[in-house]
């Protein structure tokens, strides 16, 4: 039986597991919110890196007697005994440096302790800067202390277990499915801090699942996740970081949506097509990990005074313990190692020029731009004109400008007053103006079409001739209003004549009924 | 020693059994899936590294994670075939699929090897057909709902840390691992399953009674 007090290599062993443990939790949740599916390598042969057991701890098994994890002077090879992160716990689980730097920052030194929690804050941000938390893992410890376990053996193993069981509860939780959705509309980020458990930004009846729990001779290692059930979107957050929005704007055209985000960092990832990272301060290695997000060309971009912008304020955080820098984080495709490179200043990283997140696609522009709606075929709401060729249409040169449109289509009021400019935003209304449809020809760009071999000597038209000759093609004297009018004036008093002589013929009428049966 | 048994009780339309199934199978056997053993000189021996895979389902909306190992997915994924295939495709129908873990206890001859179990998992399979898409979309959702309870459960009982088979000498290895794949090493398990008709009724029950009818003629 162990003694009640550790010895000195167990407790070495049971920190250096800890340690490593609390590392690759968080490495494991921040990958799982990349956005990214996440795929390594069975490897059957260990490395000269593995650990090593010795055999002697199977034998103690039997025996329970304490036996170090591995004895350094009779292993045969001493670089056996070298650890390799990669392979800790004998899973694969690949090592993010940014994420691992953050986590031994926040950890300062210590280790997750009774009343020394480490936290995994999941949150979401919009990119009109608008963010709420998801979810809150929690790796704890309490006092009820197991003596009897064997540190170097049964604790690595079952350390082990609730990585896998990390790994597949990680894939369950509602951030999960938000976290692969995360692109132009949102980003997923994390931030680790370490002292007291804070859920009170989770909302309303979150839920909580314990992943497990692992005993040790100092304590017991739980490890849990807290996690939000209303999703419906909150505008006033306990940790706004920008200014207050009330409900839900779409805001295309917000310079810097996802501008700071305090100490908060983004779970990113690489979409496909995607060529550069959306955050400055991104180091030039870390090019492979880009961002999502997608940006707006410059000329849809920046409505000067517009509302919504994102402030550049620094939140203020209550939360006790070492706290995470500001750093931005980038995602390491599978197979590959981001050498970590941290920058300075972690909120110049976050205040990024570039303009993120916008849903791109509203072509509006230039400000002096009337937008007009071009009203269909019989359609009697007036439409209103384009006015200007900074539209990007093509042949927008040739596009009419400010004379009526419809004054020979019957079917469109006439306008009303010339196009005027209007902000762009108000500019999406209807002006009033009926400036639109008109002769359908009128509407198209009028271009000389004089295609190869086009002319034919048997009708003296060329295709363009042809086709507005053609286009309009006159009514059918049927569906008239007249003729519909005289044929039923004529069908009135043909009428009786018609009777008579289906009278007199109704004896043929009666055979040809006969014949039908 | 008593076999520990673990019931999980699902409710699928017949496409989405394939998924449903491999997604519990392998959050099952990811737990109980070590690295391999690679014994050496003075008694020593490492173990390799298991490396994990996420999957998306097709009819689903869920994702699991799995043991990355081509062999092991092969393996899981035929025994799951045969229980879809005897299910019938796409009838309403029930059925269950057990993994059990075993160890084996050598026996002197004649006798074969004992399998004794330790662990298992019986999955109870309801198959629903659906009228409509959006039946289907919704069944789609909820059923993902219900696999997270489950993988949720799953991790629960094996964090209970009960009974789990001693590490074994190079000697005995076989006797608690499938040492037959060659990039993980899984305790040793084995994937059954019965069929029951609509009418609640196993075939095996409805075997066993047209024979004591026959006999008793």
């Amino acid at each position: 039986m162990m003694d009640s007090d550790l010895s000195p290599q167990d407790k070495k062993d049971l920190d250096k597991f800890i340690k490593f443990f609390a590392l690759k939790t968080v490495q494991v949740i921040v990958q799982a919110r990349l956005g990214e599916k996440v795929c390594t390598r069975s490897l059957s042969s260990p490395t000269g890196s593995d650990w090593v057991c010795h055999n002697s701890f199977l034998f103690s098994q039997l025996i329970n007697l304490p036996v170090p994890f591995f004895f350094p002077e009779r292993v045969v090879d001493s670089s056996l005994i070298k650890l390799k992160y990669f392979h800790q716990f004998n899973l694969a689980i690949k090592d993010i440096p940014e994420v691992t730097h953050e986590s031994k920052k926040a950890l300062a030194g210590q280790l997750p302790g009774i009343e020394r929690s480490m936290c995994v804050e999941i949150s979401l941000k919009t990119s009109e800067g608008d963010s709420m938390e998801l979810e809150t893992w929690c790796l704890e410890m309490n006092e009820k202390c197991d003596k009897d376990i064997k540190v170097s053996y049964t604790v690595y193993n079952r350390m082990s277990l609730l990585l896998k069981s990390l790994l597949a509860i990680t894939r369950v939780t509602p951030a999960y499915k938000l976290s692969r959705k995360q692109g132009h509309d949102y980003v997923i980020l994390y931030r680790i801090y370490f002292g007291e458990v804070q859920l009170t930004g989770l909302g309303e009846g979150f839920q909580t699942v314990r992943v497990g729990v692992v005993g040790t001779p100092i304590g017991t290692i739980t490890l849990s996740c807290a996690y939000r059930t209303n999703l419906a979107f909150m505008s006033t957050r306990q940790f706004e970081r920008t200014a207050p929005i009330m409900g839900i704007i779409i805001d295309h055209f917000v310079e810097r949506p996802f501008g700071n985000v305090g100490h908060m960092h983004p779970c990113n990832y690489r979409a496909p097509g995607e060529d550069e990272g959306a955050y400055n301060g991104v180091e030039d290695s870390q090019e492979v990990c880009t961002t999502s997000f997608s940006t707006s060309p410059p000329s849809q971009m920046g409505v000067p005074g517009k509302e919504g912008g994102v402030p550049q304020q620094v939140p203020v955080q209550p939360c006790h313990g070492a706290q995470a820098e500001h750093r931005r984080v980038s995602s390491c495709p599978p197979a590959d190692h981001v050498p970590a490179t941290p920058s300075s200043s972690g909120e110049d990283a976050e205040t990024s020029s570039r303009s993120v997140g916008v849903k791109s696609g509203s072509p509006c522009g230039v400000l002096e731009t009337t937008f007009t709606r071009k009203v269909g075929a019989f359609v009697n709401k007036p439409g209103t004109q384009v006015t200007t060729a900074s539209l990007d249409l093509p042949f927008a040169a040739f596009a009419p400008r400010a004379y009526d449109l419809e004054e020979n289509d019957p079917m469109v009021q006439p306008p009303e007053s010339s196009a005027t400019s209007s902000p762009l935003q108000g500019s999406l209304h209807s002006q009033g103006s009926g400036e639109s449809g008109g002769p359908a020809q009128d509407d198209f760009v009028m271009v000389d079409f004089k295609p190869a071999f086009s002319k034919d000597d048997l009708l003296p038209m060329d295709l363009g001739t042809f086709y507005r000759e053609f286009q309009n093609p006159p009514q059918l004297t049927s569906l008239t209003i007249d003729v519909s009018s005289q044929s039923m004036a004529e069908d009135l008093d043909s009428l009786p004549e018609k009777l008579a002589v289906y009278e007199k013929n109704i004896d043929e009428f009666d055979a040809f009924v006969d014949t039908l049966q | 020693m008593n076999c520990r048994s673990e019931a999980l009780e699902v409710s699928v339309e017949g496409r989405q059994v394939d998924e449903a199934m491999l997604a519990l199978l392998h959050t099952i056997l990811l737990h109980r899936s070590t690295g391999k053993f690679h014994y050496k000189k003075e008694g020593t021996y490492s173990i390799g590294t298991v490396g994990t895979q996420d999957i998306d389902c097709d009819f689903i909306d869920f994702s699991f994670v799995r043991v990355s190992s081509d062999e092991l997915d092969r393996a899981i994924r035929k025994a799951v075939g045969e229980f879809k295939d005897a299910m019938g495709n796409g009838m309403d129908g029930m059925g269950q699929i057990s993994l059990e873990f075993y160890q084996k206890k050598k026996s002197r001859w004649p006798f074969s090897d004992e399998c004794i179990p330790w662990e298992v998992w019986s999955i109870k399979v309801n198959v629903v057909n659906l009228a409509n898409e959006q039946e289907r979309q919704i069944c789609r959702e909820k059923v993902g709902e219900k696999l997270g309870e489950k993988v949720i459960n799953i991790v629960e009982v094996i964090n209970r840390h009960e009974y789990l088979p001693k590490m074994p000498t190079q000697s005995e290895v076989d006797n608690v691992f499938d040492t037959s794949l060659k990039d993980v090493q899984p305790y040793l398990y084995k994937i059954t399953f019965q069929i029951t008709d609509t009418l609640g009724t196993s075939v095996s029950t409805t075997m066993r009674r047209l024979i004591k009818d026959t006999l008793a003629l």
